[in-house]
């Protein structure tokens, strides 16, 4: 066996109880860690694959991301322009030629776009008032579009064709106003329409601000409702490949002027949220890691202490610097080794027993249970961190030793 | 012919705020297959000398040559391979590895030095500890041992890797008068028979006596003749 191996085992051997110390401080934190990232990450990956499942990729709204320009600040751009008391022109809201637009989204092989109206609704059903929003969509577009049809935990998407004034319901929804497959309720727009429409399907994403506040009926009705004949006001994209959502978006931006926003923008606050939770797990991991750490700097310093007299006859004996070194820094590191080791088998029984817990939640995300995301990143993610943490608190006093000078030691023996 | 070791104007000098000198101004040179002994009161220098000897230390003035060759230019590390190869140090208290067994700790020079075969270490650490009497005890650790043994479990591991010189300091400082004629007479045997060169600080006369030549220190400095060596 290598020498310095040798020797650093022995130490840590005869020091039995603060080793085991040491190494159950890596392993805690290695274990909190993969269970906390099971957990946080979970979520995370479970409210995204959600959102790509449900959400349309890119949203072209009939809206534009800043004001038009006025005739004379376009004319004079650079110059000190000023106009006040303006008064916007009220423009009929809606995408312009959306047929036109669509069809051609339509040609391109990387894209699905289908045509939508959305706007605000009330429902009224016996004594209760619910207000929702109202998306109209074209079933033939919709499928290509949304999973909405595997979402449909009642009815049938195609029952909107075949219902004179049928309407999809969130369960949510659907829950609030107490109403059920087939039931009749009335609708009303701002614009004054009322419609007694039938509910042909109840939808359930798990995405809550979804399931709650949407409901869907044939575009061509929505627009009736809300007075707005052949407009749509938004085109929904699906993508085939889901990461190009952003550039896509801002090219159709640049292409059309409309606002287009891609999932990550019209999520961008709860998406904000993971980043901060990941801040906050890395951040508390990090601490549980820095007092193992300490723990290790604790351990070898009085291994060091306590061997000093080894050190200096190693030294006369001729051993170097670098020997010396390594056998402190390898107690360090068989400490994390073992530890991670360890910790990757409490983080994996952990995350198995948080597995099993069963409970109802709704947040974002409605869900049975803790959403586990299994990685393998953050089994490495831990270990790596320990044993950095674990070598470098070694590195420290190891270094120390290695410097003692042996004339010290000899003398201070005598 | 180059003297084995020779010292030329050695100087050690402790900075401080009251700089203490330890040793000044020494030359001697030792030849190969002497056996010598540094005396002196306690306080005088006697060890730090043989640090200095032993490259264990830096002069902060003049230098040590070994075979010939100018140690104070060399690195901590050239120092401590020089140490592995040519010398072997024996000090007044043994110094064993406590979690090693004896053959254990005298193979560790060797495993340094790493020029055997692992079974050739351990032959060649048997056949030393056959050689002073310590075949019994190879597989003890060193605090199985009485103090004796020890001292010479810690000789059998200064002479692993055939130092060209083994330096002690103060060998008997710990022993019964028994166990240090052991110990001188093992270091006779060596003078005699291996032809290594011996070098140990003592304060013992009735030891000292032993060698062929002694260095009398007195605050540092070597004082009056050297006796003459007693062949």
């Amino acid at each position: 066996m290598w020498l310095p191996l040798e020797i650093a085992l022995t130490h840590l051997r005869n020091r039995k109880r603060q080793t085991l110390v040491s190494v159950l401080g890596v392993a805690m934190g290695v274990g909190f860690f993969v269970a906390m990232a099971a957990l946080m990450q979970g979520f995370h990956v479970y409210f995204i694959s959600k959102v790509i499942d449900v959400w349309p990729h890119v949203t072209i709204k009939d809206e534009y991301r800043s004001a038009p320009l006025q005739p004379v600040q376009r004319l004079f751009g650079d110059g000190v322009v000023m106009v006040h008391g303006l008064k916007p022109r009220e423009e009929l809201r809606g995408i312009k030629d959306a047929d036109t637009v669509i069809a051609e989204l339509n040609r391109r092989s990387d894209l699905a776009a289908a045509p939508t109206l959305r706007g605000q609704i009330f429902l009224r059903y016996g004594s209760k008032d619910v207000s929702a929003t109202m998306v109209g969509i074209d079933p033939e577009y919709e499928r290509r579009v949304s999973n909405l049809e595997n979402d449909l935990i009642a009815g049938h998407l195609n029952a909107l064709y075949s219902a004179a004034n049928g309407i999809i319901l969130g369960d949510g929804v659907a829950k609030k106003i107490g109403a059920v497959l087939n039931d009749t309720l009335s609708v009303i727009s701002p614009a004054g329409v009322i419609l007694k429409m039938k509910v042909v399907g109840i939808f359930r994403t798990g995405i809550t601000p979804i399931d709650n506040f949407e409901s869907y009926a044939l575009l061509k009705k929505a627009q009736i409702l809300q007075n707005r004949p052949n407009v749509i006001n938004q085109i929904r994209i699906r993508l085939n490949d889901v990461n190009q959502a952003r550039s896509i978006a801002s090219s159709i931006e640049a292409r059309l002027g409309y606002r287009t926003e891609s999932w990550e923008e019209t999520y961008e606050n709860i998406l904000g949220i993971f980043v901060i939770q990941n801040a906050i797990m890395y951040s508390t991991v990090g601490a549980i890691l820095i007092v193992a750490a300490f723990g290790i700097f604790n351990i070898i310093s009085t291994v060091i202490h306590e061997k000093t007299r080894d050190i200096g006859i190693l030294k006369s004996i001729g051993f170097e610097e670098r020997d010396i070194r390594h056998i402190f820094l390898i107690e360090g590191l068989l400490v994390g080794l073992v530890g991670t080791l360890l910790g990757w088998m409490l983080g994996y029984g952990l995350t198995r027993l948080l597995g099993t817990i069963r409970f109802h939640i709704e947040g974002f995300v409605t869900a049975e249970g803790f959403i586990l995301h299994y990685s393998i990143t953050h089994y490495l993610i831990a270990g790596g961190f320990a044993i950095l943490s674990a070598t470098f608190a070694a590195w420290l006093p190891a270094r120390k030793a290695a410097r003692l000078n042996p004339v010290d030691i000899i003398r201070g023996a005598a | 012919m180059t003297p084995l070791l020779e010292a030329r104007g050695v100087m050690r000098v402790l900075p401080g705020p009251v700089p203490v000198t330890l040793v000044r101004d020494i030359h001697f040179s030792v030849q190969p297959g002497e056996f010598i002994a540094i005396t002196g009161p306690s306080g005088s220098g006697k060890s730090s000398l043989l640090y200095l000897l032993g490259l264990l230390d830096v002069p902060t003035g003049g230098s040590v040559y070994l075979e010939g060759r100018d140690t104070s230019k060399l690195s901590r590390n050239e120092l401590a391979e020089l140490r592995l190869k040519k010398l072997g140090f024996v000090f007044q208290f043994h110094f064993l590895l406590p979690e090693f067994s004896v053959l254990e700790n005298v193979m560790l020079p060797m495993r340094k030095l790493r020029l055997r075969s692992v079974s050739q270490m351990r032959s060649r650490a048997a056949e030393i500890l056959d050689e002073l009497g310590l075949t019994p005890e190879a597989r003890k650790t060193p605090d199985q041992l009485s103090g004796g043994q020890r001292q010479r479990v810690a000789i059998a591991r200064a002479l692993a890797n055939d130092p060209l010189i083994i330096l002690a300091d103060e060998p008997t400082g710990n022993l019964d008068t028994k166990n240090s004629h052991i110990v001188f007479e093992i270091f006779r045997r060596l003078v005699a028979d291996n032809r290594q060169t011996v070098i140990t600080v003592t304060h013992d006369p009735h030891l000292s006596e032993h060698t062929q030549r002694q260095i009398h220190l007195v605050d540092g400095s070597i004082v009056g003749a050297e006796h003459p060596a007693l062949v």
